[in-house]
């Protein structure tokens, strides 16, 4: 286990090496002059020479990218052109309103796509799976940025029961999600972003549970006399770990890939700061953002292939 | 005892002749023939594209021509089958030609993606050692980007338009295909018959065209045929933020945003290039999991 861990913690290195590399590149990608995006653009030339000089943009790409890892390493991702912050501040309070609805998400999908899965598992072929596998397809198919907008409507704008967008008066500094007042904020983007992963934890488990069943232990089980419940049970408990991986998986992918609910629902998270950015065109905000984001999926990868390792012992790896 | 060997021998041969002896791709066929389901969603993706594909001779509008009297009228209005949008032009030519674009944005990326991704994963599968730790190892690094954000980034730096959008969806789908083929061919290039094949003297690339490449092709085909809705949902979720197609192209995802404000008013209307979507997006799914299961690939 310690030596797997030890290995998998270092294959990460090089990754997060090549991914640092691929958002420094996006920089060179971006159409124009990196300084010219960099300042705003009525610039003096006295201040484009001194920044040039400052980012080392008059040094060869090899050195400059060097020095620009060197200085994110130490937690400088530079400063926003539009409201001239730190980079790493703007994107780090973000990302904590991020991870708030991410988690809520896939606790809710999670629990949900379980109880289906098993159960389609369980009566696999007839109608009940039908229906539950064709609810899970759905998921996976509807555009949920045009399912938030609908929610936005039905709760929002016919019933009136929940607010449409923000984050509430408190704001993202004091954000308490024991408190409904500011907890109702987060149900409509938490109920929207729960409908892909919901879809695919459920199809998921689905598989990993009807694998199980169809072990000869099971067989065993159910010659012993044990009622169907029980039989579950052992089903269940052995599906677990796989269904956990893809829960962990999910969870990344919805913290990176938030942008289209948080830019619907106006939450203040780090998708949100990403599309602001690229409307202004700000792109050290964009880059700092795509950093931190592509990061964090870097470290819950690693935290999930860690976890999983510790919870399912069968799982001897190369 | 030689009588009982007789009649098993007549019976054997009997029941091999009953059912006629098909080919891999015949019984994919014949199982898909009465997969009523699978034949359903492939006829509503037939006709979303055929009515892309006819949208200049089918749509009764200009889909570009704004008429400021006619601002979100509701469906059924005078002419306007579908209604009408936030800048008065006709619903359904609009959904029509931006079926055109929608349609494009999910098929292009995969096909190219396919095509290179494809190589490279045979590639590094059939040669290995060195060469396949330098492509997988860099794949790695594309698949460190949940899709959404690398698509996002991509696009983002490049600036919109409809060229950029389905360059970042192309190096999205590039991994994930390279590491099916490249898993596929791994799996093959162990087999007896390649190494028969290669002992009666065939060149490598022979012996990928001729004996790799047929058993690698419906893995990777059924992937990315799953790919399709991914980049239909993906693509218009970009046109959504700004960053795929440029008004005033139609397209569904960028009408789903021009007509965010117009939703208060007319609901109806305004959902329609969101249900467009998702009908496409499901159909494809549907298909996509409906060959799974004819070609028997498992996920």
């Amino acid at each position: 286990m310690w030596r797997y861990a030890a290995r998998r913690i270092l294959m990460t290195i090089p990754i997060a090496l090549g991914v640092s590399a691929i958002c420094y590149a996006l920089i060179l990608l971006a159409p124009g002059d990196p300084i010219q995006s960099m300042l705003p653009p009525d610039a003096t030339p006295e201040e484009v020479a001194y920044l040039k000089k400052a980012y080392g943009f008059d040094k060869p790409v090899p050195v400059q990218y060097f020095l620009w890892l060197m200085r994110a390493l130490s937690g400088d991702l530079g400063a926003s052109i539009q409201t001239h912050r730190p980079v790493a501040l703007e994107v780090m309070t973000a990302l904590s309103n991020t991870f708030i609805i991410a988690v809520g998400a896939v606790l809710l999908a999670f629990t949900l796509a379980f109880v289906m899965g098993t159960i389609a598992a369980y009566h696999v072929g007839k109608p009940t799976d039908r229906a539950l596998t064709g609810v899970a397809v759905m998921g996976v198919s509807i555009p949920n940025y045009w399912l938030g907008i609908v929610f936005i409507i039905i709760f929002a704008v016919k019933l009136g029961v929940l607010p449409a967008t923000g984050m509430g008066s408190q704001g993202s500094a004091n954000f308490n999600i024991f408190d409904w007042a500011q907890l109702k904020y987060a149900v409509l983007p938490i109920l929207t972003m729960a409908m892909t992963p919901l879809g695919i934890i459920m199809r998921s488990t689905r598989a990993a549970v009807a694998d199980v069943l169809n072990q000869d232990f099971i067989q065993m089980l159910r010659a012993k006399g044990l009622r169907p419940f029980a039989v579950l049970r052992h089903a269940v408990r052995n599906a677990l770990p796989q269904v956990l991986t893809v829960m962990g998986l999910q969870l990344g992918y919805l913290v990176g890939g938030s942008i289209l609910i948080e830019t619907i629902f106006a939450w203040p998270g780090t998708g949100f700061l990403m599309s602001k950015a690229i409307l202004t065109r700000d792109v050290p905000l964009l880059q700092g953002a795509i950093l931190v984001l592509a990061m964090a999926f870097v470290t819950i990868n690693l935290a999930v292939d860690l976890l999983q390792a510790a919870i399912d012992p069968r799982i001897k790896r190369a | 005892m030689s009588d009982v060997n007789a009649a098993t021998l007549a019976d054997f041969a009997a029941s091999e002749a009953s059912p006629p002896v098909r080919g891999y791709w015949a019984s994919v066929g014949h199982r898909l023939r009465y997969d009523y389901a699978t034949l359903f969603f492939l006829s509503v993706i037939i006709v979303v594209a055929l009515l892309a594909i006819c949208a200049p001779w089918l749509a009764p509008f200009d889909p570009t021509k704004t008429a400021m009297a006619y601002r979100l009228k509701p469906v059924g209005f005078k002419n306007f089958m579908l209604g009408t949008d936030d800048l008065g032009r006709d619903m359904l030519s609009r959904l029509l030609w931006g079926g055109r674009t929608s349609l494009i944005m999910g098929m292009v990326p995969v096909g190219v993606a396919t095509v290179i991704g494809g190589f490279l994963g045979v590639l590094a599968g059939f040669v290995g050692g060195r060469v396949n730790t330098l492509i997988m190892r860099a794949m790695d690094i594309f698949y460190a980007f949940p899709s959404v954000l690398l698509a996002v980034a991509i696009s983002g730096t490049l600036g919109g338009g409809i060229k950029n959008g389905m360059l970042a969806l192309t190096i999205v789908f590039i991994p994930p295909l390279c590491r099916v083929a490249e898993s596929a061919t791994t799996l093959v290039r162990g087999l007896d018959f390649v190494e028969a094949a290669r002992a009666s003297g065939a060149t490598t690339l022979s012996i990928i065209l001729h004996h790799v490449l047929g058993n690698v092709l419906s893995p990777i085909l059924i992937f990315a045929s799953s790919l399709i809705s991914v980049s239909i949902l993906l693509g218009s979720g970009l046109s959504f933020l700004g960053l795929g197609v440029e008004p005033p192209t139609p397209d569904w995802g960028l009408m789903l945003s021009a007509l965010r404000s117009g939703i208060y008013i007319q609901p109806l209307v305004c959902a329609l290039p969101g249900v467009a979507i998702f009908i496409t997006s499901l159909s494809f799914n549907l298909v996509s999991d409906g060959l799974r299961q004819a070609m028997d690939v498992k996920a």
